[in-house]
């Protein structure tokens, strides 16, 4: 008997998204589940209970029955009392849970024999990256927090020059390039704006490069990257050059996002009333840490205010206002968590069992109540490529050298001395010793080699093989040896001197008549290919 | 022709091979390059044909030979696969080193040309360098050929001592050398003559079967360097500027390319033509416990895959051998397609050493139209790889490895790779986890970011392609 997920409708206030999407319904039956979707779930994410019908899903309107018949329940919001009431004896609940935060739930849901999987719970290792719930949202808030100022903003954010006059671009400043500051930077620069951005973690650097922004460091020497890639709490002396950073910046930008938030504690003050004050009228700032209590001084979660002319928003739902497609995203992190959990036969939908394989890191991570037992929290997870980056690969490659046609670096004189020492012995040699017929032969020969030399040095990788199928093809050149060999001129018409010789040669031309023609064609063959 | 008019149209043809070997150096020219050269070719062949040397007698015997030999080697150059380009050069080049035997065989028995003294000593010693190369060239080639073709294994073939065998025949051939001048009739000089040819055939076997499997690349242009140098001894021997002048540019330019592919590998030139790669000292120790890398790999399917083609910006494809065993360019340039009719930047990273000869994967790519510009060299993209979203590695292996930067007791360390594992994810298609001609555990494969898609490349990237299409 297969198992059936339950996918209830969000009661959280203004919560718009919902945990699964008719696509991924879709890809959850073809998995051999059966999914139940309450009515009017998809609404406020623009979803129709038709589409979920079309994707397979069955429609439930009653509310208790649904719950009572889920074996898996999706849900994102994190379940209230009420709803973990509704919940059967002994099924499961995939959803946001924050256990740290709220104990008692844990212990509601435990009472029901629950097993619970918490999304953000799951290991920040890259194998989970997939199922990492936390960064496909917070990426969905870092855009939607720029949409928002953009919105509050009175102005372009790119700037141009029109009939109406020139517009300067928008300066934007973010602090912290995790996922969302890292989102936010990118949605920035795409809109046209100067975009910079402050992290404590100073190897975020080349990423806020890569997604357009500038990196705006903090000249005070401290790491700042915690366990797990998240930022930790830093030192007085660095919050103070830190301090100053900010306010230099605030007078310049006109729009702050910040995203600064450190876990298990309040978000860190950054924006100071100070600076509020110090920026230009019609500045806005986005406080994506609203829900922690927010970066600036003057935020108010869950509202929109105007304090000495800057425009704050401390909306707490960012990724809920872009409800479609922050459900699709979640959705699919939850799916690629029931695939996980297909492989590592956890679920077993043959005898529709489930059973959490608590020997796979990314699922006893996520796992935090396992039928009934809390087991939050894992053991330390076993990090394996942890930020001990200080012992890199000791350089072990000496830096390649560039390209061909160089020959790299000189070489010592002392090496050249010698080289130049047996080349004149030689050439002594061969000159005092041989016949000045094979001197003029031997001349051409030197020279030869060296502009052989000089020619292929510059060749181009890419046409080794051509011009190795060229050179062969020339070399067949020795097919004038066979030649002047089948019937030289001899002084007065004697016979040739050995009937051996013609068929060597006529051989000799065969084998080269084959290298020439075949050469000469494969690599005319090869080049027609190399086209642009 | 006059002697004089032949010796023009030498130089006349000399200047041309000249130019084709330059025009070979960049892809826009490489075409004329090749016309230069057959025109070069042409001239040098009729100014013989009709020049001094050769008598009306001759004709016949000339264009029968070359009717029959050049439909045999345009028959071939016409049906080759692509894939198999490295073995027919090998074989080719079996061929110059053969002529270069019986032209030399030829040319001592041939007593139409007296000379004494110094002379005489002169041609003799050309005689016997020149069947000496030819036939080295000759056993190497074929071997070098049964190698790539697989008919003969890849792993290197030691024997005990090989050095000293090296060195023994050397001198065999140095002794038998003495005699061969010191013969006071042709049929006296015989028996030295084939004894040399006997040991300079076993050499060239010996050598190339001492040569493993990744070092064919080398070996394939350093046995084009000996058909040149085999040309050149001919030259000499027959007092032939020509073919001097071409010689010389076929062997400088052949040893030059080893060179640059050495060095590439970054291994020393006279280690690999001595052989035994991956087998000096402590190597094998080294395998055990160091060299092997702790972790898991991660398997992926084709659909998953896709998947992540689909979603990334950039991607890069790292073509080694095992795309052209699989024949799997075609499909490769249809994904390529795909991705970039999407807005997806795909580029492909072509290691110096990647397949079986130089330039393979690019004349591969190139066979399946992929267009040049986006066919990268490793130095002109290994620093891209950390804003690369999917890495994706068809079928190579050692020159992806890890392992030659992190791991100095590793047989390949300090070959410069590819640095795909910097990527945001890699993905190795690979037929299992066999590892590579080195003979070398690839730490790659059981990077966290590293995915596998086990498989034979074509069946696999259909998949991927279907998958990604849909």
């Amino acid at each position: 008997m297969s198992l059936l997920i339950g996918v209830p409708k969000e009661v959280f206030p203004g919560e718009r998204r919902v945990a699964s999407v008719p696509e991924v319904v879709e890809k959850l039956i073809k998995q051999g589940f059966r999914v139940a979707v309450e009515a009017g779930a998809g609404d406020t994410a623009s979803i129709s209970d038709d589409a979920y019908r079309a994707a397979g899903a069955e429609i439930v309107d009653d509310r208790a029955r649904l719950w009572a018949m889920s074996d898996i329940v999706f849900k994102l919001r994190s379940p209230n009392s009420e709803e973990v009431g509704l919940l059967r004896e002994g099924a499961t609940v995939v959803s946001f849970i924050w256990p740290a935060q709220n104990p008692e739930l844990l212990q509601q849901l435990a009472a029901r024999k629950a097993t619970v999987l918490a999304m953000d719970s799951v290991p920040r290792i890259s194998r989970a990256q997939k199922l990492d719930a936390l960064s496909s949202m917070a990426n969905i808030a870092g855009y939607r927090a720029v949409i928002e100022a953009a919105h509050e903003f009175g102005r372009f954010f790119a700037g141009s020059i029109t009939a109406a006059g020139k517009v300067p671009p928008a300066k934007v400043f973010v602090i912290g390039a995790g996922v969302a500051g890292l989102a936010a930077i990118g949605a920035a620069a795409n809109l046209g704006a100067i975009v910079r951005a402050n992290d404590t973690r100073s190897e975020v650097a080349d990423q806020v490069r890569s997604m357009g922004g500038e990196f705006v460091p903090v000249d005070y020497v401290e790491e700042g990257a915690g366990v797990g890639g998240y930022a930790k709490l830093m030192s007085e002396g660095f919050q103070k050059a830190q301090r100053e950073v900010f306010a230099t910046q605030a007078r310049e930008v006109d729009i702050i996002i910040t995203t600064a938030l450190i876990p298990g504690r309040p978000a860190p003050k950054l924006i100071t009333e100070e600076m509020v004050k110090s920026m230009k009228q019609g500045s806005v700032i986005v406080d994506m840490a609203a829900e922690q209590g927010g970066n600036c001084e003057l935020t108010e979660p869950d509202k929109v205010v105007v304090k000495h002319g800057v425009t704050i928003v401390g909306h707490k739902d960012l990724p809920s206002r872009l409800a479609k497609q922050a459900s699709t995203a979640y959705a699919t992190n939850l799916f690629r968590l029931m695939e996980d959990m297909i492989k590592t036969k956890s679920i077993v939908q043959e005898t529709g069992t489930l059973d959490v394989d608590m020997e796979d890191e990314v699922l006893r991570g996520t796992t935090v109540i396992k039928e009934g037992k809390v087991t939050w929290p894992p053991p330390a997870p076993r990090l394996s490529a942890a930020p001990t980056q200080a012992a890199k690969p000791a350089a072990a490659v000496p830096a390649a050298k560039k390209g061909h046609g160089h020959g790299g670096e000189p070489m010592p004189a002392q090496k050249l001395a010698i080289v130049f020492g047996v080349a004149a012995a030689m050439f002594w040699f061969v000159g005092a010793s041989a016949p000045a017929a094979f001197l003029a032969h031997f001349t051409v020969f030197v020279l030869a080699c060296f502009v052989g030399y000089m020619v292929v040095w510059n060749v181009t990788p890419a046409l080794h093989t051509p011009l190795m199928s060229v050179t062969n093809a020339i070399s067949s050149i020795i097919a004038i040896g066979a030649l002047v060999q089948i019937a030289p001129p001899l002084a007065g018409g004697a016979p040739p001197p050995n009937e051996w010789i013609r068929w060597l040669a006529v051989v000799g031309i065969v084998l080269t008549a084959i290298n020439m023609f075949g050469g000469f064609a494969v690599t005319q063959r090869m080049l027609a290919m190399f086209r642009k | 022709m006059s002697g004089n008019l032949a010796t023009v149209s030498y130089i006349g043809a000399t200047i041309l091979f000249i130019l084709s070997l330059g025009g070979l150096s960049h892809p826009e020219t490489s075409r004329r390059g090749n016309l230069y050269g057959i025109i070069g070719m042409a001239i040098a062949v009729l100014a013989t044909v009709f020049g001094p040397r050769v008598t009306g007698s001759g004709i016949p015997w000339i264009v029968g030979a070359m009717v029959v030999g050049g439909s045999v080697g345009l028959y071939a150059a016409r049906t080759v696969q692509m894939t198999q380009m490295p073995e027919l050069v090998a074989l080719m080049h079996s061929l110059v080193g053969l002529a270069a035997c019986l032209v030399g065989y030829a040319s001592y028995i041939d007593t139409s040309i007296q000379l004494t003294g110094a002379e005489k000593s002169i041609h003799e010693i050309e005689i016997y360098i020149g069947v000496l190369i030819g036939a080295v060239t000759f056993s190497g080639s074929l071997i070098a050929f049964g190698k790539l073709n697989g008919k003969i294994g890849g792993a290197p073939l030691l024997l005990p001592a090989r050095h000293w065998l090296n060195l023994i025949g050397l001198l065999a051939v140095i002794w038998f050398g003495r005699e061969f001048l010191n013969a006071h009739s042709i049929s006296d000089g015989m028996m030295p003559l084939v004894v040399m040819t006997a040991i300079a055939l076993l050499f060239g076997i010996h050598m190339v079967m001492a040569i493993g499997g990744a070092d064919m690349p080398v070996v394939v242009s350093m046995l084009n360097s000996y058909s040149g140098w085999a040309a050149a001894a001919t030259g000499f021997m027959l007092s032939n500027d020509l073919l001097i002048v071409v010689g010389a540019l076929v062997g400088s330019s052949g040893a030059i390319l080893s060179y640059i592919m050495c060095r590439a590998m970054n291994r020393n030139f006279i280690s690999v033509i001595a052989g035994g790669f991956g087998t000096g000292g402590g190597t094998p120790a080294a395998k055990g416990d160091a060299a092997h890398p702790a972790g898991e790999v991660t398997p992926v399917s084709s659909i998953e895959t896709a998947e992540l083609l689909r979603d990334a910006r950039s991607v890069i494809i790292v073509p080694g051998y095992g795309m052209a065993v699989a024949q799997a360019q075609h499909t490769v340039y249809e994904i390529t397609q795909l991705l970039r009719e999407r807005g997806v930047n795909v580029r492909f990273g072509i290691h110096p050493v990647a397949g079986r000869m130089p330039g393979h994967m690019n004349v591969l790519l190139a066979e399946a139209r992929v267009p040049y510009d986006i066919v990268l060299e490793m130095d002109e993209l290994n620093d891209d790889f950390p804003d690369t979203d999917v890495a994706m590695v068809i079928g190579a292996n050692d020159i992806v490895n890890p392992g030659a930067q992190d791991d100095p007791t590793s047989p390949i360390a300090g070959m410069p790779v590819l640095e795909v594992w910097k990527a945001r994810t890699s993905i190795v298609m690979k037929r299992s986890m066999a590892s590579g001609y080195a003979g070398v555990d690839n730490p790659l494969f059981y990077k966290d970011n590293n995915r596998m898609l086990f498989g034979d490349a074509r069946k696999m990237l259909e998949e991927v392609f279907v998958a990604l299409k849909s």
